[in-house]
């Protein structure tokens, strides 16, 4: 098993090295220099020239690749263009807050998702089924950015509980704080809970009608047992890769959510690195969401792993 | 779409009543598809005209769907607009089959070194989420429709790649190709027409659910500024526009919202009515099927 996390990671360290160089090479393809766009369109040409000579824009692009990476390393992440700080503290208090909206979101995705599955199992084609079945689809059925403007409608124009948009760090209050978090943890969780619940519902259906099921059930066990304990735990295994897939899919919802609702994570503060053309910002920020997503991976498939006994990486079965 | 999704549905069995999904997914595709390719003619006042006057007209008899902040009929620019996404949507996936098939193919016939490599990258790309690569592809130039369309395409080739790679394994082993290869044919025929016709059903269904999320990623990119611009009426830059004036004129927004949803639910459901036919689980069958055929 160590053996297998360690080649997995280090896997991980060569996904991220290739993430680096396609990323710098995009970047390096963007038409306007960084002198001027440091300096503004009517700077001097020959500051310009001095401004690229210092920034060493001229170099050969592997020797200005291999300087960020060698920074990297050392977590210098070079300076944010536009908000003349350094990038690392802007990075890691924006991945804090997508974190937290991510988690959260992450976790009433699990929770609700499988309920409603299991529910919408047990009601195989009964009305109830059919409601969450149809409540689902459209929830995957329309794009993130639509949930979001429905939810600013209703929670925060017509029914003015919630704030329309922006952030309030915790030390303003607790309510304050939690109250800028909810619409958009509402909107990632009803866009991204129809794969789980779909999910959990087809693969129980499939258990239910299992030869162990039925030998549990004539054994006289209650049902509750039978459904949490027998079907249950086995109907979760697919669920399990999906939620991990899920939270690659999250890290690419918060982008748009993160926009529509100003909430200052790091989706926001990608596309704003893209629009103001902050190279340092985006780069950094591209290798931390391709980081974070592959060890995601890594988890969901170790967590696949030691809840399938069938599974078992780096040895042989027993 | 509606044809193609037909003739997905061809090679199966015949004398089986078609899912009932299906046929609705295609009934409300087919109508979509209808009303946004006779929009032109159909729509009931000029997309694109700006009154003053007219300016956030609640929905009435006469501009069924209100108007917009310019004054201009939100119906009218729905239906223009739905053009634009559904060849996004399309053409886009069209760009991700027609490379991510051909690398597929290879990565499974070839396997080895030539898979491990093609597969490692797709690995790379697949390392970020599809948003953000669209965006970064998306940085380098001015934004514009077909931009969006190829850069959304670019995403999607690595997952098209893959199932054409799976459903290529199977049938790297079958008979037929196994005598196409004591033929001495060439690699280039065999898979290009010994497997690939063979390879179809399952890569329609991928196809027909990756026109879906390409619609979806493209809106999402539009919405973000990164795609169709104004005065253009692409569903996601009207949601996008609409945004300011959600609390006065809600309908501006409400109505390319829904059109998407009613979309996305059919193309969807075509997708699964589709997979119900063609079960990609039961790959054997598949394959015995195809060896059949051959």
């Amino acid at each position: 098993m160590a053996g297998y996390v360690l080649r997995r990671l280090f896997l991980i360290v060569l996904v991220l090295i290739a993430v680096s160089l396609l990323v710098f090479s995009i970047t390096s393809m963007l038409p306007a220099s960084v002198a001027h766009l440091i300096l503004g369109p009517f700077a001097p040409p020959e500051q310009v020239k001095a401004l690229e000579i210092k920034l060493g824009l001229n170099d050969p692009i592997l020797v200005q690749y291999w300087r960020w990476v060698t920074r990297f390393i050392t977590r210098d992440f070079g300076s944010s263009m536009l908000m003349d700080r350094p990038v690392a503290p802007i990075l890691a208090e924006a991945l804090q807050r997508s974190a937290t909206l991510t988690i959260a979101a992450f976790v009433l995705i699990a929770g609700i998702g499988v309920s409603l599955g299991v529910i919408a199992a047990l009601r195989h084609n009964r009305p109830l089924d059919h409601v969450v079945s149809i409540a689902t689809y459209l929830g995957i059925a329309v794009p993130e950015f639509f949930w979001s403007i429905v939810v600013i409608l209703v929670f925060a124009a017509y029914l003015g509980w919630l704030p329309a948009s922006g952030y309030e760090p915790l030390s303003a209050g607790f309510w304050i704080w939690l109250k800028h978090l909810i619409a958009p943890t509402i909107t990632l969780v009803f866009a991204h809970l129809a794969h789980v619940s779909r999910l959990t519902r087809s693969s129980m259906i499939e258990v239910l009608q299992s030869a162990y099921v039925t030998a549990a059930r004539a054994k006289g066990l209650p049902e509750r047992v039978v459904v949490v304990r027998h079907a249950l735990r086995n109907a979760l295994l697919p669920t399990i890769t999906v939620l991990a897939l899920d939270i690659g899919r999250l890290m690419g919802g918060i982008v748009v959510i993160e926009t529509v609702f100003a909430y200052p994570g790091l989706g926001r503060l990608l596309v704003f690195s893209i629009q103001q053309r902050d190279l340092p910002t985006l780069q950094a920020a591209i290798v931390v969401v391709a980081a974070v997503y592959a060890l995601a991976n890594l988890v969901a498939d170790l967590l696949y792993a030691w809840l399938n006994p069938k599974i078992r990486y780096g040895r042989t079965v027993a | 779409m509606a044809e193609l999704s037909l003739e997905g549905a061809a090679p199966a069995p015949p004398r089986r009543p078609l899912p009932a999904q299906l046929k609705a997914g295609l009934l409300i595709v087919g109508a979509i598809v209808l009303l946004s390719l006779l929009a032109p003619w159909i729509a009931p006042h000029p997309w694109d005209t700006i009154s003053i006057r007219t300016r956030f007209q609640p929905p009435s008899l006469t501009y069924w769907f209100g108007t917009d902040d310019y004054g201009r009929d939100v119906l009218s620019r729905l239906l223009m607009g739905g053009r634009l996404s559904l060849a996004m949507g399309i053409g886009a996936t069209i760009i991700s089959v027609l490379f991510g098939v051909p690398v597929g193919l290879i990565a499974g016939y070839f396997g080895g070194k030539v898979d491990e490599t093609l597969m490692r990258i797709a690995d790379v790309l697949m390392a970020i989420p599809a948003i953000m690569l669209g965006l970064l592809v998306l940085a380098v130039t001015p934004p514009a429709l077909w931009k969006t369309a190829v850069a959304v395409g670019f995403v999607y080739v690595p997952l098209i790649a893959r199932v054409a790679r799976s459903v290529t394994l199977g049938l790297a082993r079958v008979e037929f190709v196994e005598a196409a290869r004591a033929r001495a044919e060439s690699a280039a025929h065999i898979l290009f027409r010994e497997i690939l016709p063979n390879a179809w059903p399952p890569l329609i269904v991928e196809a027909s659910l990756r026109v879906t999320y390409a619609i979806l990623l493209g809106s999402a990119l539009s919405f973000l500024g990164l795609g169709a611009q104004p005065p253009s009426s692409d569903w996601g830059l009207m949601i996008s526009e609409a945004r300011a004036f959600i609390d006065r004129a809600p309908w501006i927004a409400l109505a390319p919202g829904f059109a998407m949803c009613l979309l996305v639910i059919g193309i969807n459901l075509i997708g699964d009515g589709l997979r119900e036919r063609l079960d990609p689980r039961l790959k054997g069958q598949i394959a015995q099927t195809a060896k059949v055929e051959a």
